[in-house]
């Protein structure tokens, strides 16, 4: 064999060792997350950098670099790296990232997704010293009590959200009610929405109401009707699905379905979505959180529209509270941990939650917010904030296969003319697979 | 050490084929084993244990009411797509080898619907068959036909996907015909004028039989990429919020399963075990066809 060959074949393998040792020594490399090795702790002084992971919100990713950057002039030895994704991505980043072991220190989740979380290892209980479980609760809103485990707390909110309903005063007068008088009550809300429904040679011209399963519809639904007409959607131990229960759960849902299926109030997908047709003018009323609140300002500046607490029924006054929050991830240990601790603490201080709301709409999770004479000046952000203390969340296992349970459910008997309480039945058993298997082992 | 010229010309071969092969080794057959043996295992992508479970994944894959409507939605796709696609399409060849003033205008305006942005054009689908304000719903109006909910309807919105399909897969095959069409010698179509053969006949006895591997070819592609259909679904079905393949699941396909159990519910080894499922459908129908479809004619 001539030495060029030999030659070639040699270089040919070092080339194949040369990448094949690449991509070794890049897995080593995230195997330990960089900076002051974990285990050793740092003393004051040494310099630590945390990751806070969220997903891209421009206004929220925006409003969290001033925050790091006063934090940090505040802790000098502490630098704070934000990492954001798109929505869409998001969930997938964050659990790939954590099954590789990387990821971030402090992660923003869903609050319906935390459970997921929780049992699966990734979270840690909240350290006892800042965010004790009687901490938590004698100085958030009761909403967050959804995400306790064994007592233990592994999360906090900056802010939380609840649903209003918005109504839009154009259509009021144009139908001969009073535009300052938004209805209080179920009976009311089904009276004006009729009222408010206008229909052209069969085709839906205005809503009276929105209806879109896939928007808040689905929340509204669990646990607010469900809890107004007397039926507790989860079991006090978060283990069974009482969605139908008692003849209460068939009547809520019935109540919920016959909007579309008997008012004829409102259609799914009507002017693509709830949201977009109430921007139109094309909805009476619409059930929503506070977040709508900015795209109604730029997108609708002209829509002349009223914001109010949700309607009551058999006097039960409630709403549906969710929200974004922090978790510190099994990735912080020792100097990392006590950063994290730190900057999860500046998070959730009453001044910064109080820039949140301003600068957000969504309200502050502390309860003094919830009258805060400040913040209830503003009428449109006053409703959603004063049914702070009386909103519920709903806990969720696995928040998409809940919601698709039940968009299914009111599909069945949209589309294929099913008995509700048979439609009901399916999606409760589907869910309680899924409660099932979340707490088995 | 002394090599033969035919040995060193080897050598030099092995060495140059060295680099794709790894790359095709570790890029597309180290995943596909990887898939096999993650089938195995139970793992929640966040969770850090993977516990062996066997077989229990394809079983419950067996029992699993999305699955199946799943196999059942995407046999239709082929079903109907793969069929009325060639059928079509053999047409407009046909049509097309018989002009020869601007053929290639002609040829042009066929084949666009192929390079055009699958997700672009799922969305025009989608409005252009709203139930809303959708250009379809306009049109049949003017005929007095009542409105149709169409994307909103269990028994339609799978026929909006697959009219979806067949129009962009049109352009490819109609391509592959043509050439196909071309490669048939005139001279058997003269010795058949001489003998008095029918149009129909010329058809049914000289070009059906000369274009058979090009309808092997494109079936077999046709049928392996419409198994495979997922975007189309993907962007046509999901509305606002609204999780893909609905409504009730009349339009999810294999794929689109798949996905959603691994990047949605992250579900890996069950994902996994459907992706080894289709993964031997597609296997075997590929074989079936390959068997049945490419009949040697001898002339």
């Amino acid at each position: 064999m001539s030495k060029k060959g030999i030659s070639f074949i040699i270089a040919v393998c070092m080339i194949f060792t040369v990448l094949l040792a690449g991509c070794g020594g890049q897995k080593n490399e995230t195997n330990t997350p960089g900076q002051p090795e974990p285990g050793k702790s740092s003393s004051e002084g040494e310099k630590v950098s945390i990751e806070y992971w969220q997903y891209f919100y421009e206004t929220k990713v925006n409003l969290m670099d001033g925050l790091i950057k006063e934090f940090e002039a505040k802790n000098s030895n502490i630098t704070v790296i934000q990492k954001h994704f798109p929505y869409d991505s998001y969930q997938q980043k964050v659990a790939a990232a954590i099954s590789a072991g990387t990821g971030p220190d402090i992660i923003n989740l869903y609050y319906g997704w935390v459970p997921k979380y929780v049992k699966s290892g990734t979270l840690q209980e909240l350290p006892q010293a800042s965010f004790s479980a009687e901490k938590i609760e004698s100085s958030f809103a009761p909403m967050v009590k959804v995400n306790k485990f064994d007592g233990k707390y592994y999360t906090v909110p900056i802010a939380v959200r609840t649903l209003g309903l918005f109504w839009n005063k154009d259509i009021f007068k144009e139908n001969g009610l009073d535009p300052e008088k938004p209805p209080q009550t179920l009976e009311e809300l089904v009276e004006y929405a009729k009222k408010c429904t206008k229909v052209v040679n069969g085709n839906l011209e205005v809503e009276g109401l929105t209806f879109q399963p896939s928007g808040q519809l689905h929340a509204w639904f669990r646990p607010v009707l469900l809890e107004q007409f007397g039926q507790q959607p989860i079991s006090e131990d978060n283990k069974t699905v009482q969605w139908n229960a008692s003849e209460n759960g068939y009547k809520a849902f019935e109540f919920l379905v016959n909007l579309a299926k008997v008012e004829k109030v409102g259609e799914k997908d009507f002017f693509t979505d709830d949201s977009t047709a109430f921007i139109s003018g094309k909805a009476a009323l619409h059930i929503d959180g506070s977040y709508r609140l900015g795209s109604l300002k730029s997108q609708a500046k002209d829509l002349n529209y009223g914001v109010t607490v949700l309607p009551s029924y058999n006097g039960v006054k409630t709403s549906f509270g969710s929200f974004w929050t922090n978790g510190i991830t099994t990735n912080a240990t020792a100097g990392k941990l006590d950063a994290s601790a730190k900057f999860l603490e500046y998070l959730t201080s009453p001044e910064v939650m109080r820039t949140w709301t301003e600068k957000i709409g969504e309200i502050g999770a502390r309860t003094e917010f919830a009258d805060d004479p400040e913040l209830l000046k503003d009428e449109k952000l006053a409703p959603f904030i004063k049914q702070l203390p009386i909103a519920d969340s709903y806990f969720y296992v696995d928040e998409d296969a809940d919601r698709k349970a039940l968009m299914d459910a009111i599909d069945k008997v949209l589309l294929n003319n099913m008995d509700p309480r048979k439609a009901l039945d399916e999606a409760t058993a589907q869910v309680q697979k899924l409660f099932d298997e979340y707490w088995a082992e | 050490m002394k090599l033969s010229i035919k040995g060193r010309q080897a050598m030099w071969a092995y060495i140059f084929i060295a680099a794709p092969m790894l790359f095709f080794l570790s890029i597309r057959i180290y995943p596909t084993l990887y898939a096999f043996n993650v089938s195995l295992h139970e793992w929640d992508l966040l969770s850090k244990n993977k516990p062996f479970v066997f077989l229990k994944n394809f079983e419950r894959l067996l029992h699993d009411e999305v699955f199946m409507a799943a196999l059942i939605n995407t046999g239709k796709y082929i079903l109907f797509s793969v069929p009325i696609g060639l059928a079509l399409s053999l047409g407009i060849a046909l049509l097309l080898n018989t002009i020869s003033k601007g053929a290639s205008i002609y040829r042009m305006v066929v084949f666009i619907p192929y390079v055009t942005s699958v997700v672009a054009v799922s969305w025009v689908w989608r409005w252009m068959f709203m139930k809303q304000g959708g250009v379809v719903n306009s049109i049949i109006g003017i005929f007095g036909i009542a409105r149709q909910p169409f994307l909103d309807s269990t028994s339609q919105a799978i026929y909006v996907v697959i009219s979806n399909i067949i129009w962009q897969a049109l352009g490819f095959y109609t391509i592959i015909f043509l050439a196909g069409l071309k490669q048939i010698p005139q001279t058997y179509y003269e010795a058949s004028m001489i003998d008095g053969a029918t149009p129909w006949q010329r058809f049914r006895n000289i070009t059906i039989p000369m274009l058979n591997p090009t309808i092997v070819y494109l079936s077999v592609i046709a049928t392996i990429q419409t198994l495979q259909v997922f975007s189309q679904v993907f962007n046509i079905t999901s509305g606002g919020q609204g999780i893909a393949g609905g409504p009730l699941n009349s339009t999810i396909s294999v794929v689109l399963y798949i996905y959603q159990l691994a990047f949605i519910n992250y579900k890996m080894g069950y994902a996994s075990a459907a992706t080894v499922v289709l993964f031997a459908i597609i296997l075997i129908i590929s074989l079936i066809q390959m068997k049945v479809l490419d009949k040697k004619y001898d002339y």
